[in-house]
């Protein structure tokens, strides 16, 4: 069996594949950061249903 | 029949694979951002970013940054939209026939998933990131410039790139509402100086373009009222602009530092429409529309640092120094 050298458009997919990639990873890294952000802000404020189950 | 053709079906070589599932013209990553039009995006980014830092309020910088990407996505969902629905025009026109629908690389289904997902998604995110009323009004932007901009007056009336001119003038007004959340008049001058710069920047366009909007059937002024009219408006637009302009430096985002800046532009911008209003066609014809050029440029830059002037006095009052 033997290997053919990789077309070019594979390796032009590939790079489309890549960007969807890292997009979804920034995407994924921005939610994190802006979760982490708004709940150790002073105005945040846990949902009443919440904060009666603790009383 | 062999075992892999049992079980795969008809025996593909390299080529045939090749052939039936990837297209020679096939799209890279590059033209789907493409599709986001990334020049009108910085556009975007810029003055909304002005809008966000020039309200009186301190954002945290990962909400700020979130804010701006989120109106920069909405706006680049809008800008596929676009493409999508103009496909027909694009490939009509030379300044657009090399956008990824009509230069075949990107199917015309592609930008409508593509424009809507990233519409639903910028939306929501900039609601959550920042208030309600921002989301809105991103959503409203872009309802804007899709369907009363593209799909209705573009093709309908020579005042297309009046109407049209509010979507881009909207990103500093969802700047500061997703910094405050609340609205005030500031942000609508902000919004003024773009929406009447608009006219002004693309029927100086459309004079040195003239072709191009004449084989796509787009009623531009220069086509439905004539060339003279159009110099005749750029001018009387160019005066609402000087005196809206320079006004603003008066505001609460203004100050002596954009009062100086406006006041050069504007006397720069109001020679350059002059001598637009002043020359007829046979003039512009023997230096290949100069004047008009040089207008458009100055348009460009004309923009770019009233809003950088703004930016300027919000950057400057934390040391007392910036406003009046």
């Amino acid at each position: 069996m033997s290997f053919k050298p990789q077309h070019e458009l594979h390796q032009r997919r590939f790079g489309r594949n890549l960007g969807v990639g890292l997009s979804l990873a920034g995407f994924v890294v921005l939610v994190l950061a802006l979760t982490i952000v708004k709940v150790t802000s002073d105005d945040f404020k846990l949902p009443k249903i919440q904060t009666l189950e603790q009383n | 029949m062999t075992r892999s053709q049992k079980t795969n079906g008809p025996k593909m070589s390299d080529a045939s694979l090749h052939a039936s599932t990837l297209r020679e013209d096939e799209a890279s990553f590059g033209d789907y951002f493409a599709l986001l039009k990334p020049r009108v995006m910085s556009l975007v980014v810029f003055t909304a970013l002005v809008g966000l830092l020039a309200a009186p309020v301190a954002v945290h910088p990962v909400i700020g940054f979130c804010a701006i990407l989120f109106i920069a996505i909405g706006g680049g969902a809008s800008g596929a939209l676009n493409m999508w629905w103009d496909a027909d025009i694009d490939k009509v026109m030379k300044r657009t026939k090399g956008r990824p629908i009509p230069a075949g690389k990107v199917e015309a289904g592609e930008a409508l998933s593509l424009g809507l997902a990233l519409s639903g998604m910028s939306v929501i995110m900039l609601a959550l990131a920042t208030n309600l009323m921002a989301g809105a009004f991103l959503a409203f932007t872009i309802f804007f410039y899709v369907v009363v901009y593209t799909m209705w007056l573009k093709r309908v009336t020579p005042q297309n790139i009046v109407i049209g001119g509010a979507a881009g003038a909207f990103p500093p007004v969802i700047g500061w509402i997703a910094a405050t959340g609340t609205m005030s008049v500031e942000p609508w001058l902000m919004f003024a100086l773009t929406f009447v710069w608009t006219p002004p920047h693309f029927w100086a366009l459309a004079l040195f373009m003239r072709n191009d909007y004449d084989d796509a059937g787009v009623p531009m002024l220069t086509v439905t009222h004539g060339r003279r009219t159009t110099r005749v408006h750029i001018l009387v637009y160019t005066i609402l602009l000087a005196i809206l302009a320079v006004g603003t430096a008066f505001s609460g985002i203004g100050g002596p530092v954009y009062l100086a800046v406006s006041l050069v532009l504007n006397a720069m911008f109001l020679h350059g429409a002059w001598k637009i209003w002043r020359r007829d066609e046979d003039d512009s014809e023997a230096d290949n529309f100069k004047v008009e050029r040089s207008f458009f440029k100055l348009s460009l830059l004309y923009l770019f640092l009233h809003f950088g002037a703004i930016l300027t006095e919000a950057l400057l009052k934390p040391f007392g120094l910036g406003g009046w």
